[in-house]
């Protein structure tokens, strides 16, 4: 279900600092979503592209990534050109494509896979339980740190649960089709899992209360900034103001 | 023995799931500090409701409870007990919902108050004892089931109680985790309250056994009498003495 295949490695990426990783994502992304200038998102692509050339990832693996969000850009492509009012470029029957149309669906293409690739790069070369000590250390609230981490435990189990579930139907010859029978029994087997975790939910609150706890969380991990560290988050630091001159500056 | 030899003081304990039904009708039961004992009974006779009740995640209906001595009222009394009592969850999955296996481990000596560097050490000492050296970074939910047992009583044994219950511990477990877990209890030097339908298990682990019937605990004799049936024997399905 979650299979973390680029969490663990060993590129400069996967050994900086996670919290270095994860505020520089954080800014790279809100910067790059609100660019308008071509110049500057494709700096922000070729940002991207060569922090994922750091990560050292498997291309054809990052591809494949890159395809589930290209899919939904191409429905921006096969609508928004044509819906979008201004100067014509294109006109096919009645459908018209105007040029501010096509400009910033091209925007967006760039703009999405940029985020994407920055994230793959960044973020997706730590293990989920790092990124969650990260976003503690960086004082995000305790209950949304902890909300993070379970949700990430349990989704397995709660996974396991849907699997014995959907094999108990299919040992008594059940076959999805289009009938009330199938919907009926989904509807079940959903109404099933959310008892479940609900049940389950009480119990690790209980076992947990069992150990002492009382509402704080405490963490074990403790993150060091190195030197390397440093010297990337200089590098970080100048690339956005480079992405900001590029965005922001007056044209001469 | 004194009363000050008491851990576990149940006294006139009654309790009704939310449906109207009785499960425990004026349930006594008294543990000495040093004894080893299991508890038989059958399915929803109460067993697991009993142990939740110990440690305080439910209030019963009636009755008291003192451990240690003092009665428990509040929230706040179980908060201390539970430093001295440690529950092990039939079901490790419920017990383990840290994503590493060292930060499960010292999740209770940090509710304790010890410090990061302490609690580490605590978890890394308690996993050694059980042999489980090497576990640390392990990802919790990748643990084998034999394993996961194992984890969620280093997780109890870490904040050191005076007190070991358990529900169900041998529950799915194959021979050798068995063996595993026989030993290590039989290296405590704990109170044990263990809950539990297997016979061979409670024979090698305690000393006496108790049986739960129509709400109400009753002293079922020495462990040592206690063995499964495999041939046809007229008390084969219950527990009994050979005399």
């Amino acid at each position: 279900m979650l299979s973390e295949t680029f969490a663990f490695g060993d590129s400069a990426i996967h050994r900086l600092d996670p919290r270095l990783r994860v505020v520089f994502a954080g800014l790279l992304s809100i910067l790059t979503a609100i660019l308008n200038r071509f110049p500057a998102v494709i700096f922000a692509v070729f940002l991207a592209l060569v922090l994922i050339g750091a990560s050292r990832l498997p291309v054809r693996q990052v591809l494949a990534r890159l395809a589930v969000v290209n899919g939904l850009v191409l429905f921006i492509w096969l609508i928004l050109p044509w819906t979008f009012e201004g100067t014509p470029v294109v006109e096919i029957g009645p459908l018209v494509g105007s040029w501010e149309g096509i400009r910033l669906c091209a925007l967006i293409t760039l703009k999405s896979n940029a985020i994407i690739l920055a994230l793959i790069a960044l973020v997706a070369t730590m293990p989920v339980a790092t990124l969650g000590y990260a976003l503690h250390h960086l004082h995000l609230p305790d209950k949304l740190v902890y909300l993070l981490l379970m949700t990430y435990r349990y989704i397995f189990v709660i996974e396991t649960e849907y699997q014995q579930l959907a094999r108990a139907a299919r040992i008594r010859c059940f076959k999805p089709g289009t009938n009330l029978h199938t919907y009926k029994t989904y509807a079940y087997m959903v109404g099933m899992l959310f008892v479940r975790a609900s049940a389950r939910a009480q119990r690790v609150h209980q076992a947990m209360v069992c150990r002492g706890f009382s509402g704080k969380f405490y963490c074990l991990h403790e993150f060091a900034f190195k030197s390397s560290d440093w010297a990337w988050s200089s590098a970080m630091g100048i690339s956005l103001i480079v992405l900001g001159g590029l965005e922001w500056a007056p044209i001469v | 023995m004194g009363a000050d030899r008491l851990v576990i003081d149940l006294e006139n304990i009654s309790f009704a799931y939310p449906d109207g039904r009785d499960v425990l009708s004026g349930l006594s039961f008294k543990l000495d500090k040093g004894a080893r004992a299991g508890l038989i009974g059958p399915n929803g006779s109460g067993k697991t409701t009993l142990l939740h009740m110990i440690m305080g995640l439910i209030p019963p209906s009636e009755g008291a409870i003192r451990l240690f001595g003092r009665e428990m009222r509040s929230e706040k009394d179980f908060h201390e007990s539970r430093k001295n009592i440690g529950l092990v969850f039939q079901n490790p999955d419920d017990q383990l919902f840290s994503p590493t296996v060292l930060e499960d481990v010292a999740f209770g000596p940090l509710n304790l108050g010890a410090s990061p560097e302490e609690a580490r050490d605590i978890a890394v000492k308690t996993l050694k004892d059980l042999h489980l050296t090497g576990f640390e970074d392990r990802i919790s939910y990748r643990l084998s089931g034999g394993e996961k047992k194992l984890v969620a009583l280093a997780t109890v044994l870490a904040m050191n109680p005076a007190v070991l219950v358990m529900d169900e511990p041998t529950t799915g477990l194959d021979e050798k985790t068995n063996d595993r877990i026989v030993s290590i209890l039989n290296t405590l030097d704990k109170t044990l309250l263990i809950v539990s339908h297997e016979y061979n298990f409670l024979a090698r682990t305690t000393d006496d056994f108790y049986g739960i019937r129509d709400g109400q605990i009753f002293y079922a004799g020495e462990s040592a009498t206690l063995h499964t049936h495999y041939h046809a024997h007229a008390a084969g399905e219950v527990p009994h003495k050979h005399i």
